[in-house]
């Protein structure tokens, strides 16, 4: 947001300025070319030891404290205090091309890190622009923290230049969120934002910083982050819950265990498989869950839900008993409630105990960390189920359901066959990222995920648009990791990449190894699907071949770009696209009639998966 | 999912990992294959199993299955005294489709503490969820559910015609009521009570000719010993003895007060 060419916003500069006093001046003197960034190499000058002496020094003391090493944002007007804060600072800070793109990295470089992400923008549209992301974060759980600047205190309220009433406005889609009233506590607060959006839970906070308060004087020092004791869940489950579930579990003939995202984020992989394997369950995951259960394992069955296999949806839906850990069950996963694994006593392991019979009655509710909670469980089992015959059932809905397509070199690519050409040239630890729509659906299904933290994506919101950000926070992650050799890839839709496109030249400005392949159908190809399916094929604003050429267009911003128009042209661009040490973009034109199968449809049952379209 | 082998073949060279197909071998995998959507036995063709769930997701015997009756639950929280923590109950509730009858709010002995009752009307799994909700405000301290014996009370103020000042001061006694405003035009009453005497006194005073109305909506303590949200500690008076600890109390919420 370039608001300092508005006069108001120009009066309200100085009018700040004078508030912050000598300090803010003699940094701005400080400021000149010859001692910025450019000529010290970006060598912070400041000593490792430091006191914070004004509100936005104590917000950068905090994260700092909290070991925030790397924020995504964009300047602007009211939130300039802190950027001047960050100037010295360790945190390296990403300049991204629009807020919801800093959004979006900050989400996915925590997904990735396994640490919150933190994205900052100013007030007014700079926040609005960050809802999108914030939103994203909250529908799948992911712990981010936003800082927002604010217009100062006393024209909170006036409907001032830049106003928006942000912590109202972002209320219902984060965990909580601040406003900053104080330069003696904002650090204080900003920490605890920080811990709260990781602990139990997560989930993104924001914190509203009017630029007085930045700029105000303050000689406290932030205390350490903690989230507040009420908010900090046992991870421990309740003993009788795990003796019941245990004796439930024992006594199954169908026992299916549902991996959902809180098995990565709370770092319960390892508990997870070897509870599985242990017992010699079938695992089926959900989206969020692809990567906490190896896909080439012979008791995975792959994801569940609408656009999931056949054979996982089989088995979900003939269960007598439904291991679920970390999952909400939407309804992307469960189809219509009435027909979800209509046999099933329902063990659901959940940190959050309001997710506990929610959407699906839990017969044995377990409230707990995952990891901590299915150990006990484990501990408390006498002896496994005997689930063999249960098992060569789950097999044989494995090759009765095979997730094949036809590959016809005359015919145009098949999406599906350019996944699987990454996947294949690609080790097991790469990243995948993606938009959403059908590409999404395809990189789901035919890209074999086998660790966890390598697919990000956008879930529970479906935002058009993650996936180039997301690759941008995902690389960023990596990087600083010392990760460098997994590989980044993200798969994108035409109209999905268009939605984000603007932070390719972040991409290449940072020179981020990244590979961007847009699944090229000219189409809003998910709604071009459902208009085909239960439109009569009206295709009513879903035909996009006014699209730009993405491969013409990446070179425009300095990116190499590749295409791809037919099967003997995907090997060669697989390997160039992966081995340039930059960002590039291949532009697959793949073909536009190709459809995502199986699917559910809303609210149908997840047996009775359509395998064509005149199943539906 | 690795069910197309012609890209995850097993020998597939790393440098040149997905082999073109050549135009004789295009790939139909399976006889059955069709060229849009997947093989596999039809949905119709597939075992289904017989039992459902009703639409909260609880299994039950699709015969006798009934709808979940709706209910009315007094729910308490206590919460910190904060700027927004209203709109953040208020906006859970209307977010979350609970349905609300009223709402009431007031502060507490203790500093920065207020007490928010509200009265909701819906099935018990919408009771449970509307309560773990709430408790995942991050400014709300502890929720409960009231019982039955609860205290309950609430408060109209009604303003009628004043043609009949004895006949209005009549009936306002009969309530326990006030008077406390009474001109030539209009005698303003004030009646408390629960809920029943209420709506009784409002019907008594049809008569007259309602001109105005104002309620408070419910509010309720649990009797005797018992705490009305779980663990909440017998109130502080604000001075003497518990002076220090109302301080803290201050104090810890002037973090985010306005």
């Amino acid at each position: 947001m370039s608001e300092s060419t508005n006069p108001l916003a120009d009066d309200e500069e100085t009018d700040a300025t004078d508030r912050g006093g000598t300090d803010a001046r003699e940094r701005e003197t400080d400021a000149t070319p010859e001692a910025g960034p450019d000529a010290d190499d970006g060598e912070p000058e400041r000593p490792d030891t430091w006191t914070p002496t004004t509100g936005a020094e104590s917000v950068i003391a905090a994260l700092e404290g909290a070991d925030v090493t790397r924020a995504f944002g964009v300047q602007g007007g009211a939130i300039m205090p802190i950027y001047d804060a960050l100037y010295h600072s360790s945190i390296t800070h990403l300049t991204m091309a629009h807020e919801q793109g800093a959004a979006h990295a900050a989400d996915a470089y925590g997904v990735v890190a396994g640490d919150p992400g933190v994205c900052l923008a100013t007030s007014g549209p700079g926040a609005t622009n960050l809802v999108t992301g914030i939103a994203d974060a909250s529908m799948d759980s992911d712990a981010m923290l936003a800082l927002t600047g604010q217009v100062p205190s006393h024209m909170v309220g006036s409907d001032a230049f830049q106003e928006t009433d942000t912590t109202g406005v972002t209320k219902p889609i984060t965990k909580h969120n601040y406003f900053a009233s104080d330069a003696d506590t904002v650090g204080d607060t900003v920490g605890e934002a920080f811990a709260l959006a990781r602990t139990g839970r997560p989930g993104p906070t924001l914190v509203d910083l009017p630029k007085d308060v930045s700029l105000d004087d303050t000689d406290r020092e932030p205390g350490p982050a903690e989230a507040p004791a009420r908010s900090t869940p046992d991870p421990e489950a309740d003993t009788a819950e795990v003796a019941a579930a245990a004796r439930a579990i024992e006594a199954a003939e169908r026992p299916l265990c549902l991996f959902g995202g809180g098995v990565i984020k709370g770092n319960a992989t390892e508990e997870a498989r070897a509870f599985a394997r242990e017992h010699g369950i079938p695992v089926v995951t959900t989206m969020p869950g692809i990567g906490s259960f190896p896909e080439d394992d012979d008791l995975c069955l792959s994801w569940a839900g609408m656009h999931g296999t056949g054979y996982a949806n089989m088995a979900i839906t003939h269960t007598d008993c439904l291991i679920a850990v970390g999952t909400r069950f939407d309804d992307r996963l469960t189809g219509g409630v009435e027909t979800f694994a209509p046999e099933a006593e329902v063990v659901h392991v959940d940190i959050d105990p309001a997710e506990i019979s929610k959407n699906v009655h839990a017969d044995y509710p377990v409230v707990g960390d995952a990891g901590t909670a299915l150990e006990q469980v484990s501990a408390a089992m006498g002896e496994s189920p005997d689930v063999e015959s249960w098992r060569e059932r789950c097999t044989g809905w494995r090759e009765s359901f095979p997730m094949d397509y036809v590959v016809d070199p005359d015919e145009p690519v098949r999406p599906q066959f350019v996944v699987e050409a990454f996947d294949a040239a690609t080790a097991d630890d790469a990243v995948v990222t993606t938009g959403v729509g059908q590409h999404q659906m395809w990189a789901a299904q035919y890209w074999t995920f086998t660790q966890p933290r390598t697919f990000v994506s956008s879930h529970g919101l479906g935002t058009m648009g993650y996936g180039l950000p997301g690759a941008i926070g995902a690389r960023v992650a990596l990087d600083e990791r010392d990760e460098t050799d997994r590989p980044v890839v993200c798969f994108d839709g035409d109209g999905s990449f268009l939605m984000t496109i603007q932070e390719l030249s972040v991409a290449v400005r940072e020179h981020l190894d990244i590979t961007v392949v847009v699944l090229n159908n000219e189409y809003i190809g998910m709604v071009r699907q459902w208009q085909d399916a239960f439109f009569e094929g009206r295709h009513m604003a879903s035909e996009y071949d006014w699209m730009p050429e993405f491969d013409t267009m990446a070179e425009a911003f300095g990116a190499r770009g590749f295409s791809i128009e037919s099967y003997d042209e995907v090997s060669d661009v697989v390997e160039e696209a992966l081995s340039y040490d930059g960002p590039s973009v291949v532009d697959a034109r793949v073909d536009p009639q190709e459809n995502v199968y199986p699917m559910v449809s809303s609210g149908g049952a997840n047996g009775e998966f359509a395998l064509t379209e005149d199943q539906l | 999912m690795s069910g197309s082998d012609d890209a995850n073949a097993s020998d597939a060279d790393p440098d040149h990992p997905a082999d073109a197909p050549d135009a004789e071998s295009a790939r139909r995998p399976g006889e059955d294959t069709p060229n849009r959507g997947m093989a596999g036995a039809r949905p119709e063709e597939r075992p289904q199993p017989a039992g459902r769930r009703n639409s909260h997701g609880v299994r039950v015997d699709p015969e006798v299955e009934a709808a979940e009756a709706e209910r009315t639950a007094a729910v308490s929280a206590l919460v910190e005294n904060e700027p927004g923590v209203l709109s953040r109950v208020s906006g859970l509730f209307s977010r979350r489709q609970f349905n609300i009858e009223s709402l009431t709010v007031g502060p507490t002995t203790v500093d920065g503490h207020s007490r928010i009752t509200l009265v909701v009307e819906e099935t018990d799994s919408g009771i449970d969820q509307a309560k773990k909700q709430l408790k995942k405000l991050t400014p709300v301290i502890a929720v409960g559910e009231l019982r039955d014996d609860a205290v309950r009370a609430e408060l109209v103020l009604l303003k009628v015609r004043g043609e009949e000042p004895d006949k209005v001061h009549a009936i306002t006694e009969m309530y326990e009521g006030q008077t406390l405003d009474a001109g030539p035009r209009t005698i303003t009453a004030q009646i408390t009570g629960d809920q029943g005497k209420i709506d009784d006194a409002i019907d008594a005073f049809r008569q007259f000719g309602i001109i105005e109305i104002a309620r408070t909506g419910q509010t309720a303590l649990e009797r005797g010993d018992s705490p009305t949200t779980p663990g909440e500690e017998p109130g502080h008076s604000a001075t003497g003895a518990d002076e220090t600890e109302t301080e803290t109390a201050a104090e810890k919420t002037g973090e985010y007060d306005d």
